[in-house]
């Protein structure tokens, strides 16, 4: 830790989340040589320092992108809490569903026991997909 | 004797590989030079094996196929909520919390809302329900010792808990991520193997066979069983049963042939029952009695409802409170890889938890001696020896009882750790020594509460652990990502508000328990109501008080949701320390962040 302790030279561990440097120059003392595509940096340096100061522009695009994000995921849950917060009642209510039984099993068992988790994968998988979506989406309308 | 041989001999193998590899990948680490690189390789599966290798405890290892033998279908519930609890993580929680470069709940807090007052409060709730979730596992430990060498609970309980300090304080256990994914392994292993073999067992057993479970006849004894009750209960007789008793039955003593009808009938503490073989079993009152109504769920009425929702409610959004859980979401390098490996968890936990209901179910033909003592939980543990009375039962309750064995200590280690943590920085003065005193402070506060204990089922305490987090820790988190307008005075006022309800019903329920069993069993799920009323404060009083919002609030959830591409994340410890060592401390466990703290 003393090697980082001060100084100009970030540490080590910025370098890595430092996306204005390109891949090739994440190696530490290529630092300053980047300069030659400072075009396209400065642009988004721009846009990124605009979301920083919390100027209108940046306050709406950071507003819309949350508003988004949360709508993925309520959307998600939405999925998965209603088709499974209704079963403790649909069971109480229609007691003559626990006497079927497949292959053997009784359905509430196959219904609880199993069925849940491939949905909880699937929704999870699904909103995943969806947020890195607009992740990138947002990503691409800052840099571009 | 044989039995507890084998057994002790599973257990010791864990504990030393589990010691071997802490120890071999801690002096590994140290070697490497550069931390950060090897943080970083830390894939998404593996870290997710981590996590749910801390996660498992002794409740999903146990207790859910004791409360699947006890219960039945309502039970299904605990491994869908436990589940479940990581989808809501991953929605609404994994990539900002990450994001926002939090370590703890306290440092969460105190950086979202700036105030410090609120960081001690989720300190106060860190400690409750990290030593709530650390007395279950205590007493599983006790229960494991008890089922497989018949020591007295309590000396288990002792035993596990100066492991689990020792390896702590001497770094053995450290948070390596290797080390609790070897124990995921294990688990699964511990559970899988078992459940196929006692499946193929089950399947060539014809006898068996002609007691099915949809019988509307209650559980029957597979052959003449002696059954001691240790603890006074009261149990439920559905079939007239005809069993000799020595002690004392419904008030008076008993030595001799005894007649049941149907109805409640008393036994006393150390009373020894036998019954003949065939002879249908008892239950402990207020568990299903027949099959029948064991195998239909939500088959209690009005209040089995209420006790599922609130279960529901307290296992879904309780996981995002628990001390241990959010602590591993550290290593991931950024807020996508958090979500990322939330989303593998999620198919780790799903493969496990199928095999726990398989063995419950079976232990309800094979087991029915624990319906009358109501210590389900050792049903796992008692299983394989049951049904195959030769060596490869032995070695099969040798394999159950080390997974066991591995999920109390991975658990309990990673909450003692994060207790420690917790209480050496906020509370004590935070050097090395303070940690090491504030891990036999939280380790001994918690062998303190588990001791007296050994009644209540692991899987009910554990539920009051995550209504306490779902009453506290998930509205802040929740309502701190996603909403602008909380403050700081309406997040401290609807944690203490929900938290105080949830904590109080866990006391009343846990001295009741104690003294005779008077309280309402409505009070083991107090989630439904403590978890809205505790949003509904928050909302309320941040309204009230919005002339005190956080200033930089804009910036705040900026950096929370910023793709992590556009590099807005700010690792705290990065801002405090000013060096990477935050990659030793995610990979070298706890102490090294201590250490770099007391440098400051």
């Amino acid at each position: 830790m003393s090697r980082h302790g001060s100084g100009e030279e970030p540490p080590e561990g910025r370098a890595d989340r430092d996306p204005w440097l390109s891949v090739s120059a994440r190696r530490p003392r290529r630092r300053r040589v980047v300069l030659a595509e400072a075009r396209g940096r400065s642009r988004v340096m721009h846009i990124a320092s605009e979301l920083e100061e919390q100027t209108s522009v940046g306050e709406a695009l950071v507003r819309n992108l949350v508003r988004a994000q949360m709508r993925a995921a309520m959307l998600s849950a939405a999925v998965a809490l209603g088709l499974l917060l209704p079963l403790p009642l649909v069971f109480a209510f229609f007691p003559a569903l626990g006497d079927i039984s497949v292959l053997g099993i009784r359905l509430p068992w196959l219904v609880l026991g199993l069925a849940p988790f491939p949905l909880l994968y699937l929704v999870g998988r699904r909103y995943n997909r969806a947020v890195e979506t607009h992740e990138k989406d947002f990503v691409n309308m800052v840099e571009s | 004797m044989g039995q507890s041989a084998w057994a002790l001999g599973g257990i010791v193998i864990v504990a030393m590989l589990t010691f071997y590899l802490g120890w071999y990948s801690s002096r590994k680490a140290i070697t490497t030079p550069d931390f950060l690189v090897a943080r970083r390789t830390v894939r998404a599966n593996q870290n997710a094996a981590a996590i749910s290798g801390e996660y498992l405890s002794a409740a999903s290892f146990l207790s859910v196929a004791g409360l699947v033998l006890k219960d039945g279908a309502d039970a299904l519930w605990y491994p869908i909520g436990f589940t479940a609890g990581y989808l809501a993580l991953l929605l609404f929680v994994a990539a900002p919390l990450r994001r926002s470069g939090a370590y703890t709940l306290p440092d969460f807090a105190e950086a979202r809302l700036g105030s410090t007052a609120l960081r001690r409060l989720s300190t106060g709730f860190v400690v409750i329900i990290g030593l709530m979730y650390l007395v279950p596992q205590f007493q599983g430990a006790g229960l494991t010792l008890n089922a497989v060498s018949s020591v007295p609970a309590w000396v288990g309980a002792v035993v596990v808990a100066a492991v689990v300090m020792v390896n702590v304080l001497g770094g053995g256990m450290r948070a390596i991520t290797v080390v609790q994914a070897f124990q995921y392994w294990v688990k699964l292993f511990a559970i899988a193997l078992p459940a196929f073999v006692l499946f193929a067992v089950f399947f060539t057993d014809q006898p068996a066979k002609a007691r099915p479970l949809s019988a509307a006849a209650p559980p029957s004894f597979t052959h003449a069983t002696e059954v001691t009750v240790r603890s006074p209960v009261r149990l439920r007789v559905a079939e007239p049963v005809r069993l000799s008793a020595t002690g004392a039955v419904d008030g008076a003593p008993a030595n001799g042939p005894v007649y049941w009808g149907r109805g409640l009938h008393d036994v006393d503490r150390g009373t020894t029952l036998r019954f003949p073989a065939g002879a249908s079993a008892p239950v402990v009152d207020g568990n299903p009695p027949t099959n029948a109504l064991w195998l239909h769920p939500e088959a209690g009425g009005a209040r089995s409802l209420f006790a599922t929702y609130s279960l529901i409610f307290a296992t879904f959004l309780g996981t995002m409170g628990l001390p241990h859980v959010l602590v591993r979401f550290y290593t991931n390098p950024d807020g996508r890889a958090a979500r990322r490996t939330t989303l593998h968890v999620l198919w780790l936990l799903a493969l496990f938890y199928a095999f726990p209901t398989v063995l419950g179910a079976l232990s309800r033909l094979y087991l029915p001696q624990l319906l009358v003592t109501g210590q389900t939980d050792a049903a796992v543990l008692l299983l394989p020896n049951t049904m195959l009375p030769n060596v490869v039962g032995r070695l099969l309750g040798a394999i159950v009882a080390a997974g066991a064995f591995a999920a109390f200590l991975s658990t309990s280690s990673g909450l003692v750790v994060s207790l420690a943590g917790v209480l050496s920085t906020d509370v004590l003065p935070g050097r090395v020594r303070d940690f090491r005193v504030a891990t036999l402070i939280a380790g001994s506060a918690a062998l303190l509460l588990a001791v007296p204990m050994t009644s209540i089922d692991i899987s009910r305490s554990v539920s009051l652990a995550f209504a306490v987090a779902a009453s506290t820790f998930c509205p802040l988190l929740v309502l701190g990502i996603w909403w602008r307008g909380l403050t700081a005075a309406g997040a401290a006022a609807g944690m203490v508000v929900g938290g105080g309800l949830a904590v109080a019903a866990a006391v009343v329920t846990s001295v009741s328990s104690l003294t005779g069993g008077w309280a309402s069993p409505l009070l083991y799920e107090p989630a439904l109501v403590s978890v809205p009323v505790a949003f509904l404060t928050m909302v309320a009083v941040s309204k009230a008080t919005s002339r005190r919002l956080p200033p930089d609030v804009g910036r705040i959830v900026l950096r929370l949701h910023a793709p992590d591409r556009l590099g807005f994340v700010k690792d705290r410890d990065v801002a405090r320390f000013g060096s990477p060592a935050d990659g030793r401390a995610a990979t070298d466990g706890r102490h090294r962040l201590l250490r770099d703290r007391s440098h400051r």
